[in-house]
């Protein structure tokens, strides 16, 4: 039996496609279980996005969790050996709090997560994916990409305050430039410092034009080497037909304590939300004592609920009022259902729905 | 051509706003007509401006229902939507500050009780100093509370003082300076970039005049 697309909602076709197109490139889908142990979220609350997690003990006392997150649950799960790379896709629901929300909600998010002996070439077709992932959802479709350790080496070569640093951190996310000229103020910085932080904040217009700004500043050894690292992936993504679709922007750089190179995020039009984001997160493996790096994305599908919207004309095709002959009136269904049209049969006509015709069922056939 | 949403806070502070909107040339002449109407469109130069409660205008925008808008600092600091701070318009001045009765003395020895509309805002503050709070989150009227024993001090937005002054209150410690800023939603800043920075640019050049004056 074919599957009718009328029946599938938007998430449910993305979902659907996603899975497709990751096999296609070798990944294998990881399925986890809707529990875990609730220590493995507990040690790493800043990395989930709501630290609030349903608990409860299960029939041998430990305490369990409602899983809030798959990323956490994959790294657990995978292999430290070298020259060796999984490749994982999942599509699975996890359990969040959803900021300003006073109740948990259920939220399907489909994924991949690449972990091991990982090269510039897993970098790449990662973000190849992301990027495949959001052309597959609409052609209008915005890719910001920035370079965690870009940002970290330039701020570390600022040597600012720690506290001064923190603030200059958020507002490059907020992209406050106002609040910005206020720290350069209160920190008396030179023009060379000023220039370093201020390069965060310019509104690129093409690749070429993100490499120079960052090539006059870049002149330490590490903000060097992370410049190289990024020149590298902005140049593959040139290479593609994606490349006027990928904006630099450094403000959606966060969590700099779990993620380290390369992070992005997807915008669909429409969706006021970002939909898709990741990166690689290093410091993350790091953190629980593992050896191999790491690069994955995730795409929240829920947010794709709305795209679109409800497209449907009407409720059902043919409204199909049965005669005294109940097997004559499911055949004529059966067989005007045929090519995916929808048939309610019934008695009399439905007042709560709309439709297109209205057959009844004449003696021995349909007229 | 996309239209362009922009919220902003009905009352006082929004109709200085969109003066600032219409000398930087983003009009919207029906807006000034008389009516209850809150939703305006100016198709010509693709503006779409409606008037919302101050308090609601960052989610108008964090939820791309509008694609820009003007919002109190004092309501991204406590609600911390998550979008865009492009620009300071310098208007809407006054600050966040902790008031108590004249002649109060902080008795360390025990949780000091704040009433506040800004729980966040209180919260973070005692807690960078380290001093352990009773938050009372009260939606209006605050500057009773401390007269009425309810707290001890209150953490709330003062202009001039004059409401603190004739209630015998006094205001004892700037937590922040407040002033109404140009947010944009994260989606709608890429995908209407040219327009929204050309409106801040407008903006920035209002601001630089009246600094100027």
């Amino acid at each position: 039996m074919q599957i009718d697309p009328k029946v599938l909602k938007k998430d449910e076709e993305i979902a659907y496609k996603l899975r497709s197109l990751y096999r296609r490139f070798g990944y294998s889908q990881y399925t986890m279980s809707k529990f875990e142990e609730y220590s493995l979220y507990a040690k790493n609350k800043d990395f989930l996005i709501s630290d609030a997690i349903i608990s409860f003990t299960d029939t041998h006392g430990r305490l369990m969790a409602l899983k809030p997150d798959v990323t956490l649950s994959i790294v657990n799960n995978s292999q430290d050996a070298a020259g060796h790379v999984q490749k994982m896709y999942y599509d699975e629901n996890v359990y969040r709090l959803p900021k300003g929300a006073h109740s948990f909600k259920e939220i399907k998010q489909t994924g991949l997560e690449c972990i091991g002996d990982i090269t510039c070439l897993e970098v790449c077709e990662v973000i190849m994916l992301a990027l495949r992932s959001l052309e597959s959802i609409s052609d209008e479709y915005i890719f910001e990409i920035s370079h965690v350790g870009l940002l970290e080496a330039l701020l570390d070569e600022a040597a600012l305050p720690h506290k001064a640093e923190k603030r200059v951190l958020s507002c490059i996310i907020s992209k406050n430039t106002g609040e910005l000229e206020q720290i350069f103020e209160e920190l008396n910085l030179c023009e060379e410092k000023k220039a370093r932080l201020e390069v965060f904040f310019r509104n690129f217009q093409s690749f070429a034009e993100a490499l120079e700004a960052f090539g006059k500043v870049c002149t330490g050894e590490e903000s060097a080497k992370a410049l190289s690292e990024f020149e590298t992936v902005l140049n593959f993504i040139s290479s593609t037909s994606f490349a006027k679709h990928t904006k630099v922007n450094f403000s959606l750089t966060n969590n700099m304590n779990y993620y380290s190179g390369i992070a992005f995020r997807g915008y669909i039009s429409g969706v006021p939300t970002g939909i898709l984001s990741g990166g690689q997160y290093d410091n993350l493996m790091r953190k629980m004592g593992r050896k191999a790096r790491a690069v994955g994305f995730a795409v929240y599908l829920d947010a794709l609920k709305r795209l679109g919207g409800d497209d449907r004309e009407y409720d059902v095709d043919i409204i199909l009022l049965a005669g005294d002959d109940i097997a004559v009136a499911i055949r004529a269904a059966e067989t005007l259902s045929f090519d995916n049209t929808s048939v309610r049969i019934c008695s009399e006509i439905p007042q709560d729905i709309t439709y297109r015709q209205v057959l009844s069922i004449a003696g021995k056939g349909a007229k | 051509m996309k239209m362009i949403d922009i919220a902003l806070p009905k009352g006082r502070l929004g109709e200085k706003v969109y003066d600032m909107f219409e000398a930087a040339g983003f009009s919207c002449p029906s807006i000034r007509e008389e009516n209850r109407k809150l939703i305006f469109e100016n198709e010509e130069l693709g503006l779409r401006f409606f008037w919302v409660k101050p308090s609601d205008v960052a989610i108008y925008v964090e939820r791309g229902a509008a694609d820009i808008g003007v919002a109190g600092k004092d309501i991204l600091l406590e609600y911390q939507p998550d979008v865009y701070e492009l620009l300071d318009l310098n208007i809407g001045k006054c600050r966040m500050a902790v008031a108590a009765a004249k002649g109060f003395r902080d008795n360390s020895d025990a949780p000091l009780r704040v009433a506040t509309k800004f729980s966040r805002i209180a919260e973070e503050f005692y807690a960078k100093k380290c001093r352990e709070i009773d938050i009372i989150h009260l939606n209006g009227s605050i500057e009773i509370a401390p007269i009425l024993n309810l707290s001890d001090v209150i953490v709330d937005i003062v202009e001039t003082g004059k409401t603190l002054y004739e209630n015998n209150l006094e205001p004892i410690e700037t937590i922040v300076p407040i002033s109404a800023r140009l947010i944009s939603n994260k989606a709608s800043y890429q995908f209407k970039n040219e327009t929204i920075e050309k409106i801040k640019a407008g903006l920035a050049g209002q601001v630089r005049n009246t600094k100027n004056d």
